[in-house]
């Protein structure tokens, strides 16, 4: 990723992408494939590959690569396809405002501010880490308190560790794998504390990230004080019971200078809120039909500002689709809108996208609330399938097709999980 | 969590398959007495799955990903992995070796950071391109 200098920004666009990470490069790619000609990527950082630059292990790619890599190689072949397709990247710019006219306002640490038209956008702002403000933990304010991913750009880019002796709350595939990195750079982990009783990570990295470096791992479990005046100097945790209420009585104190928390994602969306765009109240992401467009004529979204991900390789899927079509819509010819709603029935958390059509093979990404064995996925009464296991960490793939559809006329299908 | 840990017979070892996502609960049968004699392994899905029961149980390895110093570079760090996992009791001993290496930009991806890691065979090398830094796109040059 050696660096070139920089082209000056034109005056119009036919696609304006907002952000550079995987969903926005895809993005960027499936739009020239349509026939957009004009393409522009807008990204804050010095370089584009958004998070997947400080995600050093690996386990990307093996959908899209048939490989495994780590996040940075994969940014960095994503980006060479987007070099070599010949798409602008405006790096260290910042998007303030898109006008319902599509008028772009921007600010560029090169050229100042700027008002730029594009015939359509692209959202793929990514997502933001939950803080301590969203789990209201009690305590003092004291330095030493950041989030996971905060914690990974410092070690991982930045070269700074955060303290000495850490405790992580939360136990997300990023706390474990901080967990880790802490441990392999001379940071002592105290523990890891997950209020649930079961881990939220996937159990290879329960094992190859705490086991083999003996780091406990206390379910059911949460932190509920933080003391230090101006630095962190040690948290209590206790114990929960089912309703989550903590048994003060058994709690006990854990000396520390740093407390990761790697408690969830929220989709990042502040554009799409100064748009009006409609957001679905339950993925926090923007409302969607299933050619990725929103409320709003000619603004497109993808990646987790629509719906939290699991794997980046589902993320660059629905991307490219997304860009494909806001390429289709800037030569004319995006299909028509679509025919069904679909509605989550039994046990299903949410569904992207919120509309389907009739004509077209469509790909609906769907979250269980309950974890279920041998569950029947049941569309309406077109189609069933059997899954092995549904579990709301790992999403549903449901592939729907138009011969599913070619006796059914009515206007919305449920889709429901079931139990055996 | 794992329910790895429970008492078994002395002839079975549960591991849980590191390979990909669905983390597969790995059994690995030995010969009485002869805990390093495998008789049969049961519970993968895959091929690699099979192999890393094997490995596990006779001699655990592990990829190691981690990141170097790099001066005159757009970032502080430059991400580096081994190329092949290497016996899991080196990992922490290569990570405080990799500590004294320091590159400078621009690197190249792929370029060999140290040959023969700690005498396993394996070369660790740079998982990324960095640019030098100009003016301009100094990252993080605050804390540096």
């Amino acid at each position: 990723m050696i660096m070139t200098q920089q082209r000056p920004l034109e005056d119009q666009y036919d696609v304006i992408v907002v952000g550079g990470g995987p969903a926005g490069m895809s993005a960027a790619l499936g739009a020239k494939e349509a026939g957009a000609d004009r393409i522009l990527i807008v990204d804050r950082e010095k370089e584009p590959g958004g998070i997947l630059l400080q995600c050093i292990h690996p386990g990307f790619g093996l959908q899209q690569f048939k490989a495994e890599l780590t996040g940075p190689e994969y940014a960095q072949r994503v980006h060479e396809q987007v070099q070599a397709a010949d798409i602008q990247i405006a790096t260290d710019t910042y998007v303030l405002d898109i006008t319902p006219a599509k008028q772009v306002q921007l600010m560029s640490g090169s050229e100042g501010m700027k008002l730029i038209q594009t015939k359509a956008a692209i959202l793929a702002m990514g997502a933001r880490e939950r803080t301590r403000g969203a789990i209201r933990t009690p305590g003092r304010r004291p330095a030493g308190v950041l989030t996971a991913g905060l914690a990974q750009k410092f070690v991982n880019l930045m070269g700074v560790l955060p303290g000495h002796r850490a405790v992580i709350l939360g136990s997300g595939d990023i706390g474990l794998i901080m967990a880790r990195r802490l441990t392999l750079e001379g940071v002592e982990v105290a523990g890891v504390f997950e209020i649930m009783p079961y881990a939220n990570g996937l159990n290879r990295n329960i094992v190859q990230c705490l086991q083999d470096f003996e780091i406990p791992l206390h379910l059911q479990t949460t932190v509920v004080d933080i003391q230090g005046r101006d630095r962190l100097k040690r948290v209590t945790v206790a114990p929960v019971d089912n309703h989550f209420q903590p048994d003060l009585s058994r709690s006990w104190d854990i000396d520390c200078d740093t407390l990761l928390l790697s408690i969830g994602l929220i989709p990042e969306n502040e554009l799409s809120r100064q748009l009006n765009i409609r957001i679905d109240p339950i993925t926090n992401g923007p409302v969607v039909d299933s050619r990725m467009e929103t409320s709003r004529d000619g603004i497109f979204v993808c990646g987790n500002v629509v719906h939290i991900h699991d794997l980046v390789d589902f993320v660059s899927a629905e991307a490219s689709l997304t860009g494909r079509n806001a390429g289709l819509y800037v030569t004319g010819q995006l299909p028509p809108p679509d025919n069904i709603r679909l509605v989550p029935g039994e046990n299903v958390g949410y569904c992207v996208p919120q509309t389907i059509s009739s004509d077209r093979d469509h790909t609906v990404y769907l979250r269980s609330r309950q974890p279920i064995e041998n569950c029947t996925l049941r569309l309406g009464d077109v189609y069933e399938k059997k899954l092995r296991y549904v579990f709301p960490a790992e999403m549903i793939n449901l592939s729907v097709k138009p011969r599913f559809l070619q006796k059914f006329h009515g206007d919305s299908l449920k889709i429901d999980l079931l139990p055996p | 969590m794992t329910a790895l840990d429970n008492a078994q017979p002395d002839t079975l070892s549960h591991y849980l398959c590191i390979g990909c996502p669905m983390g597969c609960r790995l059994e690995v049968e030995t010969e009485p007495d002869h805990p390093s004699q495998i008789v049969e392994v049961r519970g993968f899905s895959c091929r690699r799955g099979e192999q890393y029961a094997h490995q596990e149980h006779t001699e655990p390895r592990r990829m190691v990903t981690t990141t170097v110093k790099i001066d005159r570079g757009i970032w502080a760090r430059v991400p580096v992995k081994t190329l092949e996992p290497i016996p899991k009791g080196q990992v922490k001993d290569l990570c405080i070796a990799l500590r004294q290496v320091c590159l400078t930009a621009p690197v190249e991806r792929g370029a060999v950071v140290l040959a023969d890691a700690l005498g396993t065979g394996v070369d660790v090398v740079t998982s990324r391109s960095m640019a030098a830094a100009t003016f301009d796109n100094v990252a993080g040059s605050a804390v540096r």
